[in-house]
């Protein structure tokens, strides 16, 4: 079959290009292949991480192009690193990843689970959940706004009449205790459907007879649901992690329209910090250097997460 | 033969028509704010279009991202804009990257001359260097922070008398600060027609320059100075003295006591839609919305009256607002852009823009016998303009705006630290700015 492919390939080719290939060996060839693929890599980004990192140690300003450019040595990093309020932008994303994972793969899964069980109304009910993540997070930031608002939002509204209080005794972004929350409520409102999904799938790919197995064992429900639904669910899991957890440390869209990284700097994550220093303070050396930080870290902690997510999968 | 020629010669007239008005007539682009005024500029100048041939664009960003995406378009030397009206503080970025092209030659050339505008206004939108002769704008549209008021509520028997029992003055306009504050206490939560209603709608917002435009009048009027006025860039003692930070905590103590609430990130038109919908008493907000409040249904006409920012105990400023038109030096259509910058000086044209609601800045058209009286708040804004201040007009004005809007909001709205401590930390920010920029 293989070589019936290769055959009709080869009959296939232009003959002048055939006879120019004609000697070269597989090595070359696929060398011609993936040189394209190659180069385009290199410049856009390859490149760019290079120049990124040289600029890092330079006092270069993008909108003064004219300005003599300084080499400065580590003093950016040394700035980044014993800045106080990075390391608050760094705590607040912190609380922003930590709570929104927890709160998402606990709601995620307990969706899935749920619709897992069959009922009437199974896929209408999936639908409903799903909605939330089909919306723009622009569009999400805005009417949460509205939802958030004291005097006429229908979050204070809902909450002041179960607990009986003052709807406007309190104000979800603009309380710099309650901004963190308002925003991990909202991304675990948007995103816990995409975590259910990918949990779904999971619960959807244990065989049926393995727990049949179990019942014949005699097996509890709890006991299954540890010995089996929630091992062979953990690889899904983890990856739903993985893409929810690099998506919210470079959360910036739904932050943004929400509450703009305040009050004070309570919500400003490090994405909007550095797009604040980048192209709001133009500090572009300084602004490098923070993102060789971020992404080492990024870089770093993945690494460590799939290696931890490949040991999962192989038990 | 003669049909033959007489349909050569209108054949020709028709060219000669149609390529007269294409060859000297350009496309320009005049990029501004998305605001009441842009629109009243889109009516005055097609007095340009039809006197000049050329076809008018306008492309306006809403003001939280007009910075941001102006400051991007001019620093990548984008050919979108022609004419620029750009925010008074951008001058000397403008001017020392090369984004505007200097005027003084074409001033001089056309009879422009600066002595005609309010000083004010040259100032700030036009020079660069500040206080030197060298032009970078021409005045296009004064503008200063204000106040608005309730003036309904505020004659209202019963409000009189029980604010005269309570604070020992009438229920009047007030001439401190101080009064301010008592005023927008006095409104705070008080029912009025069946509704709960509020003292003030102050500027708080955090993303673009709010809360600085809104502070900074508190803080110009207890004391507060960019820097020492005998040493340019000395900031420590000024920035943070006595003053500075007693104006700092009135500000604060305004937010906390006298707005309503989930007012954390108020800008202009957050402020306008709380007037306008009865929540608040006063508001605080740039003169170029005094001509939409006047008109308004619910608040307009005898119901609102307008007044200057008041005195505090170091002081009687406001802060600047308002804008110089510039060419764009990547401009291609770079004399048709001129052209309108000469069109728009004219005397004529101005007064146009007055009644069309732009505030000129032209001497002759403000100081006109008549014009304290042709709008109830033209007084107002004649006042206000003789008492303005305003932010550093610098190159890295973005990088000096930015700690203050963070250092202020901190400690306004999220309430953390002292004062003192929010002024220290904002001249560490502003002195390391000016390291980098090689002034210290």
């Amino acid at each position: 079959m293989a070589n019936g492919i290769i055959e009709r390939a080869a009959k296939l080719t232009p003959a002048p290009f055939a006879r120019k290939i004609k000697g070269l060996s597989d090595r070359a060839i696929a060398w011609i292949f993936i040189t394209p693929t190659i180069i385009i890599l290199l410049a856009v980004n390859i490149f760019p991480l290079i120049w990124t990192i040289w600029l890092s140690f330079t006092n270069f300003k993008a909108n003064r192009p004219n300005a003599d450019v300084k080499w400065i040595g580590l003093r950016n990093y040394e700035r980044i690193l014993t800045d106080s309020d990075i390391w608050l932008t760094m705590q607040a994303t912190a609380h922003f990843l930590i709570w929104t994972l927890v709160l998402q793969v606990l709601i995620g899964f307990a969706l899935a689970w749920l619709i897992n069980q069959k009922f009437k109304g199974n896929d209408l009910w999936t639908t409903i959940i799903v909605l939330p993540m089909m919306l723009s997070p622009a569009v999400v930031g805005n009417f949460w706004t509205f939802l958030y608002q004291p005097q006429i939002g229908l979050f204070n509204y809902v909450f002041a009449f179960l607990t009986q209080s003052d709807p406007t005794s309190f104000s979800m972004i603009g309380d710099v205790a309650l901004a963190p929350w308002s925003i991990v409520i909202v991304d675990t409102w948007m995103w816990t459907p995409f975590v259910m999904l990918i949990c779904l799938a999971g619960l959807r790919s244990i065989p049926d007879y393995i727990y049949e197995a179990a019942e014949c064992d005699r097996a509890s429900k709890w006991r299954q649901f540890w010995t089996i639904t929630v091992p062979m669910v953990l690889p899904f899991l983890m990856l739903a992690v993985l893409f929810r957890g690099i998506e919210n440390f470079k959360m910036f869209d739904l932050v943004v329209q929400l509450t703009g990284g305040g009050p004070g700097s309570t919500t400003e994550l490090t994405s909007i910090n550095l797009k604040r220093e980048a192209f709001e303070k133009w500090r572009t050396g300084y602004s490098s250097a923070y993102a060789i930080i971020l992404f080492v870290t990024v870089f770093g902690l993945a690494s460590i997460y799939v290696k931890a997510l490949n040991k999962v999968k192989e038990r | 033969m003669k049909l033959k020629r007489l349909t050569t010669a209108i054949s020709a007239a028709c060219v000669a028509a149609t390529l007269a008005p294409i060859a000297h007539a350009d496309d320009l682009t005049l990029c501004w704010a998305a605001w009441d005024p842009a629109n009243a500029l889109i009516e005055l100048s097609k007095d340009f279009e039809g006197k000049s041939g050329h076809n008018m664009s306008f492309e306006f960003v809403p003001w939280p991202n007009f910075a941001d995406r102006m400051l991007n378009e001019l620093n990548s030397g984008g050919k979108l804009c022609d004419l620029m009206i750009g925010d008074s503080q951008w001058i000397g970025l403008g001017a020392e990257a090369g984004h505007y092209i200097k005027l003084n030659d074409f001033f001089d050339a056309n009879n422009i001359s600066m002595g005609d505008f309010i000083p004010a206004t040259v100032t700030g939108y036009s020079e660069w260097p500040k206080g030197t002769p060298n032009y970078w704008a021409l005045p296009a549209f004064g503008d200063v922070v204000g106040w608005t008021y309730r003036k309904d509520w505020f004659n209202r028997a019963d409000l009189k008398s029980e604010f005269k029992g309570k604070y020992g003055r009438e229920l009047d306009v007030p001439n401190s600060l101080a009064e301010l504050k008592d005023i927008a206490e006095f409104f705070q939560g008080r029912e009025i027609d069946g509704k709960t209603v509020y003292g003030a709608a102050i500027y708080t917002e955090r993303g673009s320059e709010g809360i600085t435009m809104g502070v900074t009048n508190a803080l110009y009027n207890f004391g507060f100075e960019y820097n020492n006025p005998n040493k340019p860039y000395d900031l420590d003692g000024f920035v943070n003295s006595d003053g500075a930070v007693a104006g700092l905590e009135y500000y604060k103590a305004l937010y906390d006591c006298c707005t309503p609430p989930g007012s954390s990130d108020w800008y202009m038109s957050e402020n306008i839609d709380a007037y306008k919908s009865g929540q608040v008493a006063l508001q605080m907000n740039f003169a170029f919305i005094w001509p939409g409040v006047h008109a308004d249904s619910n608040v307009g006409g005898d119901k609102s009256g307008y007044f200057p920012n008041p005195a505090g105990p170091g002081g009687h400023f406001a802060q600047l607002g308002g804008q110089g038109i510039s060419v764009v030096s990547y401009s291609d259509s770079k004399d048709a852009a001129l052209e309108y910058i000469k069109w728009f000086a004219q005397p004529e044209i101005q007064k146009q823009w007055w009644e069309l609601g732009g505030y000129s800045a032209l001497r002759a058209v403000v100081e006109d016998p008549g014009f304290a009286s042709s709008q109830p708040y033209a007084q107002t804004f004649l006042d206000s303009m003789a008492i303005v201040k305003d932010f550093w007009a610098e190159p890295s004005y973005a990088s000096l705006l930015l700690p203050m809007q963070d250092r202020v909001h901190k400690y306004v709205i999220a309430g953390e630290g002292t004062a003192k401590e929010a002024l220290d930390a904002l001249v560490d920010d502003w002195t390391e700015v000016f390291e980098d920029e090689g002034k210290l």
